[in-house]
């Protein structure tokens, strides 16, 4: 049996669900972008490992684009400068995850007048050798701009078979945002530029752009594009239903190859890697333009905002700036998230800066969150099990993890849950089962650290108790080589004039 | 710029939830609306007796346990679980029966059933069968006291001596259980075979209608009407009435056909007794059936199966509750078996 094409027919994916979509009303004013801010707190990794070395000192004056760090491999995503201005250190910021909490972050004062450093377009990109166009937008600081913000070079090379198909996702599925749409609208030239360029750099002979059944407008104009700047026809646009989550990277690939990635694999296993739609339009202006990764689309939506809109704003922007330019807050905005509703993360503060994947601002109202849902105790009336576009048991999973069998609920795949939130979301007892599931990886990852961890120690201890016996059995031979010497009185005796002789020769 | 605002933090995800059990359980009770009107059309004023009691012992006892176990009493009243127990089990009782069968059988649902094993979500048998498994065994004649359809009926005991009846536990002067009462059709398709007659005989009565038995085919039918329309509502799946329905059709018909004369048709045994009631309304129950979809279609395949077996071998005429009951104790393990396969796993 020959699998189709992807998108050549299009598949299902078990569960799911029908959301209101909620996205006009972002979309109704143009992209605009958005006005500098006075300070950016530019996101830097937890550590060093996941941005590189640091490039610059409190004090130092940068320009826009001026990269900040240096990435030493794929993992590394390099930060750049968001606006020309001085470095003013490194300081613990206000961030969204872990919730709450803070994260290190550059702060840049602008000096308001936006200069830029020098372009560093790659003009012969179409004959220009894979790796040099992935090393590129390594160095523009290209990271995963749905959301996930994983490093764009390390998910274009790596150790896997040849690939030949190449999936952009710009069925955003989640309610609310619309980031992606306004950005196909108004610039589907760069998303067809941006797919032939990440085709090219991968060696895919063949690219899908999936998008949602009711983006109209956003079809016609992939389309047009798509027959001026694409001679060779590679490229195909193709509608999905807008099921939730069909924008899950493993939903759209099982939609539109009928395939499953395995679960303890990669898509690139199947011979196809997903990327954003945004990403490619990154890594178009990081190649044809010459420009870094500095700024992205936001939806700065919901009932909690006077006017709703997209934004383009630098990386590192203050949330609260960017409500500002959308109106300000209505009277009764209860809650402020990054995201959409079923996977965003609630914000403590408007303080926190927007990073490569901050996708989307929603401020919610109280009404429509009715805080006080009293939790009830599980009926196993399967509707989670209905909607779970894993196949997974939630409510099952639930039980394990709230009496504590966590190898129970890794049994049955809690690592498969996507933490897509439908399950929850369905519940009529309103248990917050999301939580639960986060909760239960965490004991399982930290039980699997102090697995690790006991290995390690047992392993040093052994390698020890060796060296210990190593040695003694050393110890214990030399002794008894001096032994056999000295019962052996001839040769000690020779050995004594040879050692008065050496002390002669060396006093003459 | 203007000082940071602060928001409270909340797990995703944010949307107001679409359900809620109070509601599921409300959706419930409207489906059997029409049933309990039809009821009411051939059997009199009985049923509303019958639910009252039912379901005023149900809540009784429901807040008792719960004050005993210290649970939140309003919330948990509020979900309508015990109203649900109480009116399915009322729809299982001759409309005459004493009022303390009711409180027994209540006693057993709410206290036993449900109270003793954890409450809400975590009792193992359906409350409503083990009442009426209780009930049938300790009060036989009173539960196999079953009124004549009205249309048979030389007349239906009115409201006051409806009344008197499920009060004393006596029929009121001028009335005699020979004249109002009659087998009910299980119970004269059982005792004909059991002394020789063959079905078509046995069926030529009146009492058996169109093709159930007159009356409960048509309370069937609103049964099953209501069933439907909770599978639309998505309040219910599918796969459990269909699991049981197409079971008793696929094992009963081969038999009809073979030997006409001692089995009764499919269509009998689908519309007689509790069968629609049980594959829409009880076999559907959540908690004490299974969860998995291929799961649901064994529960109900297995409620069908040992259904006609205790029709066709058993001690009583009909055997849903019993075959509810049993399939409760293997549900747990027949999840376990149906896993649908995880996304990304090879089976």
């Amino acid at each position: 049996m020959t699998d189709p094409l992807p998108g050549e027919r299009l598949f299902s994916f078990p569960g799911g669900l029908r959301l209101r979509h909620n996205k006009k009303i972002s979309c109704e004013t143009s992209l605009a972008a958005a006005t500098l801010p006075d300070r950016l707190y530019i996101p830097l990794g937890r550590s060093r490992g996941e941005q590189g070395e640091l490039l610059v000192a409190a004090g130092e004056a940068v320009l826009k684009g001026q990269p900040l760090t240096r990435a030493e491999h794929d993992f590394q995503v390099v930060v750049h400068a968001s606006t020309s201005g001085t470095i003013a250190g490194v300081v613990d910021w206000p961030s969204s995850w872990p919730p709450g909490r803070t994260h290190p972050c550059l702060e840049l004062v602008s000096d308001r007048s936006d200069q830029a450093a020098d372009p560093l377009p790659l003009g012969n990109w179409p004959t220009a050798d894979p790796q040099v166009i992935i090393d590129h937008l390594r160095e523009q600081g290209l990271a995963g701009l749905g959301g996930a913000m994983f490093p764009t070079a390390a998910k274009l090379r790596g150790d896997w078979p040849a690939l030949d198909t190449l999936i952009l996702n710009g069925a955003e599925c989640e309610p609310w945002i619309s980031c992606d749409e306004m950005l196909m609208r108004s610039r589907p030239e760069a998303v067809i530029e941006g797919a032939l360029i990440l085709a090219r750099a991968i060696g895919a002979g063949r690219v899908v752009i999936g998008i949602e059944d009711q983006m109209g407008a956003v079809a016609t104009a992939l389309t047009r594009a798509r027959r001026e700047l694409d001679p060779d026809d590679t490229i195909r646009v193709i509608k999905v239903t807008t099921i939730y989550p069909e924008g899950g990277e493993r939903q759209l690939i099982q939609v539109l190859t009928g395939r499953e990635v395995p679960h303890d694999g990669l898509p690139q296993d199947l011979g196809l890697v997903c990327h954003n739609v945004a990403t490619a339009v990154a890594a178009r202006d990081a190649v044809i333009e010459g420009s870094p990764l500095i700024g992205r689309v936001v939806t700065v939506t919901g009932p909690g905002i006077r006017n709703p809109r997209n934004l383009v704003a630098r990386i590192g922007t203050p949330i609260s700036h960017l409500i500002e330019q959308a109106g300000g807050y209505t009277d009764d905005v209860d809650r402020l998230i990054l995201g959409g509703p079923m996977t965003g993360i609630a914000l403590a503060s408007d303080d926190i800066p927007i990073a490569k994947g901050s996708n989307c601002i929603l401020a919610l109202v109280t009404e429509q969150l009715q805080h006080s849902q009293p939790t009830l105790p599980c009926i196993n009336c399967g509707e989670c099990v209905r909607v779970c576009p894993a196949s997974l048991l939630p409510q099952m999973l639930f039980k394990a993890i709230a009496s504590d069998q966590h190898e129970l609920a890794d049994e049955l795949d809690l690592f498969d849950c996507i933490e897509c939130g439908c399950c929850a979301q369905v519940c009529p007892s309103h248990i917050p089962l999301v939580d639960y599931y986060r909760h239960g990886k965490g004991e399982l990852r930290l039980k699997d650290l102090d697995q690790r961890r006991a290995t390690l120690a047992r392993r040093r201890f052994e390698s020890r108790e060796q060296r210990l016996a190593r040695e003694q059995s050393e110890r214990e031979a030399r002794r008894e080589r001096r032994r056999e010497k000295l019962q052996a009185p001839n040769e000690a005796k020779s050995e004594i004039e040879a050692a008065i002789e050496r002390a002669r020769q060396k006093k003459q | 710029m203007t000082a940071a605002r602060t928001f409270e933090l909340a797990g995703a995800p944010h949307l107001p939830p679409t359900s809620t059990v109070g509601g599921v359980m409300r959706q419930v009770l409207y489906s059997l609306v029409p049933a309990v009107l039809a009821h009411w059309w051939y059997f009199g004023w009985g049923i509303f007796f019958q639910i009252a009691l039912a379901v005023g012992f149900a809540l009784v006892f429901e807040a008792a346990m719960l004050k005993a176990r210290q649970r939140p009493i309003k919330l948990f009243l509020s979900d309508y679980s015990a109203v649900v127990t109480g009116v399915l089990f009322a729809l299982c009782m001759p409309p005459l029966a004493p009022w303390w069968i009711a409180a027994v059988g209540m006693l057993f649902a709410i206290v036993i059933a449900k109270h003793l094993y954890g409450g809400l979500g975590y009792n193992l048998f359906n409350p409503a069968m083990v009442g009426f498994a209780a009930v049938i065994i300790a009060f036989p004649i009173d539960l196999s006291n079953w009124l004549t359809p009205r249309q048979l009926s030389p007349g239906l005991p009115g409201l006051g001596e409806t009344a008197y009846a499920i009060v004393t536990g006596q029929l009121p002067a001028g009335l005699a259980w020979d004249a109002i009462s009659q087998a009910t059709p299980l119970d004269a398709l059982r005792t004909g075979v059991q002394d020789n007659f063959s079905v078509v005989e046995i069926r030529d009565h009146p009492m058996f209608g169109d093709f159930g038995g007159l009356g409960w085919e048509w309370i069937a039918n609103w049964y099953a009407i209501g069933g439907l329309w909770l599978v639309y509502k998505r309040v219910i799946s599918w796969h459990v009435p269909i699991a049981v329905m197409l079971t008793v059709i696929i094992v009963s018909a081969p038999m009809w056909l073979l030997g006409p004369d001692i089995h009764p048709s499919p269509a009998q045994h689908v519309f007689s007794g509790a069968l629609v009631l049980a594959a829409f309304f009880i076999a559907t129950d959540p908690v004490s059936g299974c969860s998995t979809m291929r799961g649901k279609l064994i529960f109900g395949a297995g409620v069908a199966i040992i259904t006609l077996g205790i029709r066709r071998f058993g001690g009583f005429p009909d055997g849903v509750a019993f075959a509810i009951l049993l399939m409760n104790m293997i549900a747990p393990l027949i999840d376990r078996y149906t896993r649908p396969r995880t996304y990304g796993h090879r089976r």
